[in-house]
């Protein structure tokens, strides 16, 4: 589903802020996956999600969406293949539409739109059942403007808006890092079961590695622009923090560096 | 009594403007970037019409070139910041400029076109003020039901979520670059049609037409939101609410200048409008507000019992 070759991205190359991001980064994803991926500050764990969306082009390597080579391709083309959820959950949806406007301009990623009528009466059917799934009484406040909802209930909506259509692969970067504790796990409660429901592939980077290790059938640790450890299948059902931890030191010769992704659980 | 015989011009002549003001409305509040082009391109849309009503040409077609003219304008200030990467204001700057040699060019060289309203069947003129307010409450009508149509579309949905979450437009597969542009193209393209309809008001065109102009439209949005957002805070309401702030706008001109304000010091209450308006919200959160919805935390300074 995702092919990604040795790619290499230098953030201000030739100055004092010179930054290697990605450093000759492999990585393959089978269809139906769901891939968590977790790493220190600077690991280049959103680095690799961008590069994958298409927010700037990288300097060398390729990556295939589905057989695809996209690596040229702008943003707003690769969006077709693509679901995404940010970091800031103001970041996915317009403040100023509807919730059901937001809903329907996601309904036509990919597909060519039209001079039709944006927001139908059978459309506003179909987001009012979308709507009550999320069990956040946000079925009766399709008219609402997304701006007056709460930070937890705007990452739903997103994430109901990366999945309308179908995606090839889904993008969450550290979406529920932002949300209090209790919201957080509601949002990823919901993530969960719209991933298995639908057997979507998935890129889900957190900073928590109870997440990590709990959600998905797969996951990879990130350390200076490189995957140091990649685990799955019955390997990763049984491994620990601690197991974790360790094969992170042995393989990148250091000590993990974030306090809150071994504290968090 | 001299103000009442002067309300059906500044009615008349304040529609004009709040057509003008839709336009803008397109640039400022719906794609957020302040287009600095209407300047030039109202003048342009007046030169335009002018010159082709004083080559024989129907005024229908005259007008709808003038609308075509300006929305070639807004295409050109939509590239050179989405294609060549200049700062909307920049470019909005930069084909204002331009389109000053461009206007005087229209004009041939002189800095002023007349149209006599007697020997040409025009849409509206001040002679007859009843006339030009039907008419230009028509045309209003027009723009405002064929926006409103438009913006409800998949396309226009996606015009709006451009300009409010540009990042979220891109997620969605929206062109960012394109919608820009085309809603420059519709946004100068009215502006322009308020600048031929202000020529034929007028009886001419004169390379000077549309200094401040976005200053105008943008005086007549704030009065006219600042009403309308109170009654329903929609699309077309909107819309409604930017006309009358355009006519409001007027009819306080008009007064002003019976006060016996000198017209050399218009521009400037012009321009003092729209700062207090930009002001005003501004000033309201950093001096007024936190004091209204966060009281002072008051220390128990008695009793330190509890505390061990």
């Amino acid at each position: 589903m995702l092919k990604i070759t040795n790619l290499q991205k230098t953030f201000n190359p030739g100055t004092v802020n010179e930054k290697v991001a990605l450093c000759g980064l492999d990585l393959t994803l089978a269809d139906g996956d769901f891939v968590t991926v977790i790493g220190g500050n600077g690991a280049g764990k959103s680095t690799l999600l961008n590069a994958i969306a298409g927010v700037w082009k990288p300097d060398y390597g390729t990556i295939e969406l589905d057989g695809i080579d996209v690596t040229n391709m702008p943003e707003h083309k690769r969006a077709k293949f693509l679901g995404r959820v940010f970091q800031d959950p103001m970041k996915g949806t317009a403040p100023d539409m509807e919730i059901a406007e937001n809903l329907a301009i996601a309904s036509k990623r990919g597909i060519k739109r039209k001079f039709r009528w944006g927001v139908k009466k059978s459309d506003r059917k179909q987001y009012k059942e979308l709507l009550a799934t999320l069990e956040l009484g946000l079925e009766n406040r399709l008219s609402t403007k997304v701006g007056l909802l709460s930070g937890g209930q705007r990452q739903a909506v997103t994430l109901l808006m990366a999945t309308l259509n179908r995606p090839k692969l889904l993008l969450l970067d550290e979406h529920t890092a932002a949300l209090d504790p209790k919201t957080a796990s509601k949002v990823l409660y919901l993530t969960n079961k719209i991933v298995s429901e639908n057997h979507l592939t998935t890129l889900m980077i957190t900073h928590n590695m109870h997440d990590a290790i709990e959600y998905g059938n797969r996951l990879i640790m990130m350390h200076e622009g490189e995957i140091v450890v990649d685990v799955s299948g019955e390997e990763k059902k049984k491994l620990t923090i601690e197991q974790l931890l360790q094969m992170f030191e042995v393989s990148s010769g250091s000590k993990f560096g974030s306090d809150k992704a071994i504290l968090s659980k | 009594m001299a103000f009442l015989n002067t309300l059906p011009g500044a009615v008349a002549e304040g529609l004009i403007w709040g057509l003008l003001a839709i336009g803008v409305y397109i640039s400022y509040k719906v794609l957020d970037i302040a287009d600095l082009t209407v300047d030039g391109s109202v003048c342009t849309g007046a030169c335009v019409c002018a010159v082709l009503i004083g080559v024989g040409c129907p005024v229908i077609p005259a007008v709808i070139v003038a609308f075509l003219a300006g929305a070639v304008t807004g295409v050109v200030t939509g590239l050179l910041h989405t294609a060549l990467g200049i700062p909307s204001i920049l470019a909005g700057i930069l084909t204002q400029l331009m389109l000053y040699s461009v206007n005087l060019t229209i004009l041939g060289g002189k800095s002023l076109a007349t149209i006599d309203p007697r020997t040409n069947r025009l849409l509206l003129n001040m002679s007859d003020n009843p006339k030009s307010i039907i008419v230009m409450i028509g045309i209003v009508a027009a723009v405002i039901i064929g926006l409103w149509l438009f913006f409800y579309t998949e396309i226009g949905l996606t015009l709006k979520s451009t300009g409010d979450n540009a990042d979220m437009s891109r997620a969605q597969g929206v062109d960012v670059s394109r919608n820009k542009v085309i809603g420059l193209a519709i946004s100068n393209g009215i502006v322009a049609l308020a600048g031929a309809m202000l020529a034929q008001y007028k009886g001419s065109a004169n390379i000077n037409d549309g200094r401040g102009a976005i200053v105008i439209g943008l005086a007549a949005i704030f009065i006219g939101l600042s009403v309308s957002l109170k009654i329903k805070p929609n699309f077309v309401v909107s819309l409604i609410g930017v006309t009358c702030g355009g006519v409001i706008y007027y009819i306080v001109y008009n007064f002003v200048i019976l006060l016996g304000l000198k017209t050399d010091f218009l521009k400037m209450l012009s321009a003092i409008i729209v700062a207090i308006f930009l002001a005003v919200p501004y000033l309201k959160t950093t001096h007024f507000q936190s004091k209204k919805t966060v009281p002072p935390i008051v220390k128990n300074t008695t009793g330190g019992e509890g505390d061990a």
